[in-house]
């Protein structure tokens, strides 16, 4: 008796057909690259103290060698304060006394010699010689984390809600449309800043909540308007003659066939709320001072432009280019596997 | 239901959004928020100081009363003055709104404009090199931030090679439209459009892959005749609301572009108001932008009505 096998469901053919797209498997790579670099500098093990002043400052790249002879004048002349005795210059030091019992107190930092700063680093160094690399790592880790986790809340309450609106309709739907009306009244920044204006505590979680809490209003409108033409369809009432519940119906009929737009839907949310996390930040209204994102980067990097120090601004937009781009790329090659019926 | 009975259906049925939206900025403001006497009073207040600041603001009265002034403040457009400048607030939203619409309106236009003439272009060429190369370009350049477009654009156009002024503003509509806002209006295309583009040809796409065209291509229609008449009616619909949806998005541009230009408009006194802490002027903001922005979406609602007959409004 010859053995039928299983045939294959969607998320395995989505994946066989994944597999076959080129640029969907390189996005997927860099993406994937990017979000082990955040797992290792969340683990501690990689940036894990960008506040140490390892070079001299704004430290240009390596690979550009224009800055060295300025920078060699700089280290030449030495840090601002000259280890030269006041003494030299015929004065008497009123704190000597002081000064003497504090050193006799902690007699090991008298043996502290400031650690040489490197007159240039791998991608160059901000205003105080911070690495910009490790800063690099440490403003991804920040803002990948935002933008997905606030973008996985919002997609996650938007299609929760969608679904329920658009399948069961009336007083339901009137609720939840009202909801929805009263967060996409007020445009979605002003929503933030004026979240952002009220609450003056800033942090990574208070963040994501107002990014995640007010952002779901986009997927909730293409989920219910989804659910609004699926639920009459034929596959769906047939579903329900043969039994199946409201909730199978949803989520095991429906929610599989408009999957599509969720996921577009959430690659867009994601690199949207790194945006947004961008532009908060950027201004000021976003993440504390003593974390950073690549908004508090490129808020940096506007003024060092001016100066000529274009490492920073250019390590922290390209960081951020590299990832949306390649979330983009994979988002439409998932859409492309997950829905074979749409052929360009 | 004839139009006048739609409108007027509509039109009562913003009352509950609208009173959300206020509900919504009252425990914002007033409740979450905390007592803003203390900021006010500054550093070295007493209590005399801070009781009167309270008595002055009418947060030492019950919360019903409270919610009872700000509606009345709603309705009759006095929200006082602000607290950082004392310029009345009213008086700010009627000087700043010009400037602010200088910048959007041709953004918009110009957006939608373009966005729907390259999305049917690289419809048409579906799958070509031409289709694959513009898709490419433009996901890289939505991928870069909009604040990078304006520091290097700023930096590069106006500063080095000084084609258009850095930042300013003037009191002539024809010199702002022709020299002040065509670098932040360029800059802010750069980024809207992209989108847009992508978006808009997926719902050409989806169209194209409809009964109706294979019907239309068995009647012998040209190409274009499909593309313009039959797949442009109906992918409209989604285009159309997504132009709509995008506003508040084109506002977000409106926000960075106004700073970075120094362009008195709404946008950048509203960054300047959550910058000072000035609620005034952001609760004003706020409930106005809301109410403009329930009129575009009765708006939007009608164009849908007009272009696709299906749409019934229960």
């Amino acid at each position: 008796m010859p053995i039928e096998r299983a045939s294959p469901g969607l998320w395995t053919l989505a994946w066989r057909r994944l597999r076959r797209d080129r640029v969907g498997m390189t996005a997927l790579l860099v993406v994937g690259c990017y979000l082990a670099v955040v797992m290792m500098a969340l683990m501690g093990w990689i940036a894990t103290d960008w506040t140490r002043e390892v070079g001299v400052n704004y430290a240009p790249p390596v690979f550009w060698e224009q800055d060295q002879d300025e920078t060699a004048q700089r280290s030449a002349v030495g840090h601002d304060t000259p280890d030269r005795p006041i003494a030299l210059y015929g004065l008497q030091d009123p704190l000597a006394p002081v000064l003497a019992a504090i050193r006799a107190q902690y007699p090991q930092d008298r043996d502290l010699v400031e650690a040489p700063r490197r007159l240039s680093l791998p991608l160059g160094g901000d205003k105080w010689g911070h690495d910009v690399w490790i800063k690099v790592i440490k403003g991804s880790e920040t803002s990948i984390l935002v933008g997905l986790v606030s973008a996985l809340l919002a997609t996650l309450l938007g299609t929760l809600m969608g679904a329920v609106a658009g399948y069961f309709g009336h007083w339901v739907d009137d609720g939840f449309n009202w909801l929805y009306g009263v967060f996409t009244a007020i445009p979605y920044l002003l929503l933030v800043f004026a979240i952002a204006a009220v609450l003056q505590q800033k942090g990574v979680i208070t963040l994501i909540l107002i990014l995640g809490l007010t952002g779901w209003t986009g997927v909730f409108r293409l989920v219910r308007a989804e659910y609004l033409k699926h639920k009459t369809r034929e596959y769906v009432l047939a579903a329900g003659a043969m039994g199946a519940s409201d909730a199978r119906r949803m989520f095991i009929h429906i929610l599989p066939n408009i999957s599509h737009v969720i996921l577009v839907q959430l690659s867009q949310n994601v690199v949207g709320f790194i945006k947004s996390e961008v532009i908060l930040s950027f201004l000021g209204f976003g993440v504390p001072v003593d974390v950073v994102s690549w908004g508090s980067m490129l808020n940096e990097a506007q003024n060092e432009l001016i100066l000529g120090k274009w490492w920073q601004l250019a390590a922290a937009g390209l960081a951020m280019a590299i990832l949306v781009t390649a979330f983009s790329m994979l988002t439409d090659a998932l859409r492309d596997a997950l829905d074979p019926k749409l052929k360009y | 239901m004839n139009l006048t009975a739609f409108l007027f259906r509509r039109l009562w049925q913003m009352i509950p959004t609208l009173l959300g939206v206020v509900l919504l900025v009252f425990l914002l403001f007033n409740w979450v928020g905390g007592d803003p006497a203390y900021v006010l009073a500054g550093k070295m207040a007493n209590p005399e100081d801070i009781a009167n600041i309270r008595h002055q603001l009418g947060i030492d009265r019950p919360m019903w009363e409270q919610l009872l002034i700000f509606i009345r403040q709603i309705v009759t457009g006095d929200f006082g003055n602000s607290w950082a400048t004392r310029e009345p607030v009213s008086e700010i939203f009627r000087t700043r709104l010009g400037p602010s619409l200088v910048l959007l309106i041709p953004m918009l236009l110009l957006e939608t404009l373009v966005a729907v003439v390259v999305a049917l272009i690289v419809s048409a060429v579906r799958g070509s090199v031409l289709d694959r190369t513009l898709m490419v370009t433009s996901t890289v350049v939505m991928s870069i931030s909009l604040l990078v477009y304006i520091i290097v654009g700023q930096y590069v156009f106006a500063s080095l090679l000084g084609w258009f002024p850095v930042k300013g503003w003037s009191d002539n509509l024809w010199r702002n439209l022709t020299t002040y806002a065509v670098l932040p209006v360029l800059l802010g295309l750069m980024v809207s459009i992209a989108p847009s583009v992508r978006l808009y040809r997926t719902f050409i796409l989806d169209e194209i892959g409809q009964d109706y065209v294979r019907t239309a291509r068995a009647k012998g229609l040209s190409e274009p005749r499909i593309l313009l008449v039959h797949v442009l009616r109906n992918a409209a619909i989604p285009i159309v609301t997504n132009v709509l949806m995008g506003l508040p998005v084109l506002l977000t541009g409106a926000f960075l572009l106004e700073r970075f230009f120094a362009i008195p408009g709404i946008g950048r006194e509203i960054i300047l108001a959550v910058e000072r802490s000035d609620f005034p002027i952001i609760k004003a903001a706020t409930v106005y932008v809301a109410v403009a922005t329930l009129l575009a979406n009765l708006l939007g609602d009608l164009l849908y009505r007009a272009l696709d007959p299906r749409v019934h409004f229960e």
